[in-house]
């Protein structure tokens, strides 16, 4: 019989998380995709309907890389969105491509009911040991968990490091670290040991420094490739950013009820996926004293096309710029770069304009 | 006090059932007139760039009625049935995308919920609607059940008005559109005439018994979300077999239709199908060629199948 070769989506740093429970609750091997390219997003492109939204290109451009590396089962989750769709369609794509996979989608199954999810795992696996599954199940939450409260702090401080790359140079280390883990208790001794090392990293910041917060489409504000590392671009700059979204937030700790009641003055109802975070952060930013907030998302993404015309009388209210960034196949660095300066400038000149 | 109806979106889908509602109530109302060149301005003018024409043109239908009634009517639906089924979320949000929109004219907004999936029904809500307008709780039941049973009644004569086109000896082309697209008379009206000048007969998908549909839909794609899409996609296994081929229409760039657009044309192997972006651009000529090739491939065929019959 073939080894089952599993991979799922690169997403963010995720993906190391989806590795543990493939390998520990499993018994599987996972495979990487190559780390996302220009040639991934060309072959999902060429691959995909004309104006599905983006990630549907980087996934199935990201499954094509990771058959190639020796994948013979894919991973794909559902959603509220457009991605509750996506495993069915590119499962399709891919068999009339030729390629000989077993797909597992996660829409098959239903949150109400997760024996159905079991189902789906024992796809993978017709001998997984139900306990070993939830243990790996269990740890990577807290994986999730330690990545979020990681990576918040360097998007904090990664701008006034002394020495540039110290960062990027501890947050690879964690990650190639974190694969070895095995129980809570590592994980626990990681996250402190790494913790100590960042706030060791000597900074420089001035009194009152710049601060952007980033609000948007749920993939594209999470993967950096699909942002175009714009976080790093500003922060680069000496600024701040703050990002709420994330897995953590937004999946283990979502308080739904309370962004509702916080947003009522703007969105009487739910306006679908993401869109009363994006709303409610907007609110938060612009309170807590942030200089400027950014939008992203793939181009065409409903629930955040939505937003738009709130998030334009927030920042009337507020006084607050905000910009806005749609990304799909054609979107280049340059248009990007140069926005973004502009932004900055802008920014600055309030921020110094107030002083007076 | 006068209600103002966008005709636009669902008012395809309800107009019979509100229309019916306000008038058992004694209530007067006015529609938008059909979509026109200034509409389709007003819409492209107010509502965001990137979001669908179909929503550009529902802003259009609001802002003419600003000024012109007392309340716009301006429903919002989540969720119509079990908890594997959605809408696109821009039913979800359009209270909310036009109430910020136009925040500064302060709009007076006629509205309901529709929240299946939060035990919000339609009744439940029409009734909240009815208390609202001041009428009393019997005389909403009563307008509701009469409004409900003059919807199903217009929907079986149209069932019944298709099934006689179906019986036509023409060649017959499925639509496989959202009713705001191909009942909109600037936007979905040209392919109908352009099917009528080349003596073709339009079979519309939406004209289905909407349960039936969606239970035949599950078979040709199991995880569809989406409530509209599973009708029109069960409309092709209902009507397929009586049909010549199959145009789909969408506007450019609906999300939901962007990938069950491609699910289908992977899937319906056994006849042949176009699909049609209708988008704010001037002059149809192009999607007219599109059409004419499309029906002149059908009837090469159709010529050919009836040669070898014959031999």
């Amino acid at each position: 019989m073939k080894k089952t070769r599993v991979n799922f989506p690169r997403f963010g740093s995720y993906d190391i998380c989806v590795e543990h429970i493939i390998k520990s609750g499993l018994d599987c091997e996972y495979v990487y995709a190559p780390p996302i390219t220009k040639k991934t997003l060309e072959i999902g492109t060429k691959n995909s309907p004309d104006f599905v939204c983006t990630p549907f290109k980087y996934n199935l451009g990201g499954y094509i890389e990771a058959i190639e590396a020796g994948a013979n089962t894919l991973i794909q989750v559902g959603g509220v969105c457009r991605l509750g769709y996506y495993g069915e369609l590119q499962e399709r794509i891919l068999k009339d491509l030729g390629y000989d996979v077993k797909f597992i989608n996660l829409s098959n199954g239903n949150f109400k009911n997760p024996i159905t999810f079991y189902e789906e795992f024992k796809k993978i696996n017709p001998n997984l040991h139900i306990k070993k599954l939830a243990q790996a199940c269990a740890l990577a939450v807290k994986m999730v968990e330690v990545i979020d409260k990681i990576e918040d702090y360097i998007r904090q401080n990664v701008g006034f490091e002394k020495i540039e790359g110290s960062f990027d140079k501890l947050h690879e280390e964690f990650l190639e670290d974190l694969r070895d883990i095995n129980d809570k208790k590592e994980l626990n001794l990681l996250s402190r040991l790494y913790m100590k090392k960042l706030k060791k990293v000597e900074v420089e910041k001035p009194k009152n420094p710049l601060k952007v917060g980033f609000v948007g489409e749920y993939y594209t504000i999470m993967d950096q490739y699909s942002n175009h590392y714009m976080e790093k671009e500003l922060a680069k700059k000496g600024i701040i950013i703050y990002r709420w979204m994330n897995l953590t937030n937004s999946i283990l700790n979502p308080n739904t009820k309370e962004v509702k009641q916080s947003i009522k003055n703007y969105a009487k109802y739910d306006m679908g996926a993401t869109a009363m975070y994006t709303i409610k952060k907007a609110i938060d930013y612009a309170k807590e004293g942030c200089d400027g907030i950014i939008h992203v998302k793939s181009f065409g993404c409903t629930p955040e096309i939505d937003t738009m015309p709130v998030l334009q009388r927030i920042s009337e209210d507020y006084k607050i710029p905000i910009i806005y960034f749609s990304f799909d196949s054609q979107t280049s660095d340059v248009g990007i770069n140069t926005r973004i300066e502009a932004f900055y400038d802008m920014i600055m000149m309030r921020k110094e304009e107030k002083k007076k | 006090m006068t209600i103002g109806i966008p005709r636009a979106f669902l008012y395809y889908r309800y107009h019979t059932l509100w229309e019916t509602f306000f008038e058992e109530l004694g209530l007067d109302y006015i529609v938008s007139p059909e979509t026109n060149k200034d509409i389709i301005a007003r819409g492209t003018s107010h509502a965001m760039d990137e979001s669908c024409l179909s929503s550009k043109i529902y802003t259009g239908h609001v802002d003419y009625l600003i000024d012109k009634c007392d309340y716009i009517l301006i429903p919002r639906i989540a969720s119509f049935a079990n908890k594997k089924e959605i809408v696109c979320s821009k039913f979800q949000a359009i209270y909310d995308v036009i109430k910020n929109t136009y925040r500064e004219k302060e709009l007076k907004i006629l509205y309901y919920s529709i929240d299946v999936h939060n035990k919000e029904t339609e009744l439940k809500a029409f009734l909240k609607m009815g208390k609202f307008l001041g009428k009393k709780k019997t005389q909403i039941l009563k307008a509701y059940y009469i409004a409900k049973q003059a919807e199903k009644t217009q929907k079986m004569i149209e069932i019944n008005n298709q099934k006689n086109v179906l019986q036509k000896d023409k060649i017959k082309i499925l639509i496989v559109s959202h009713p705001y697209n191909i009942y909109d008379k600037y936007v979905g009206e040209p392919i109908l005439n352009a099917l009528k000048e080349m003596d073709c007969e339009a079979i519309i998908g939406c004209v289905v018994d909407e349960k039936h549909a969606r239970e035949k839909a599950k078979a040709i794609t199991p995880t569809l979300p989406w409530t509209f899409n599973k009708e029109l996609v069960g409309s092709i296994a209902i009507y397929k077999d009586q049909v010549d081929g199959i145009i789909l229409v969408s506007s450019f760039p609906c999300g939901p239709d962007s990938l069950v657009n491609e699910m289908i044309i992977r899937k319906i192997k056994d006849k042949p199908i176009i699909n049609l972006i209708l988008d704010a651009q001037e002059g149809t000529a192009g999607m007219e060629t599109r059409i004419e090739s499309f029906i002149d491939i059908i009837r090469l065929r159709k010529e050919k199948e009836y040669e070898e019959d014959k031999s």
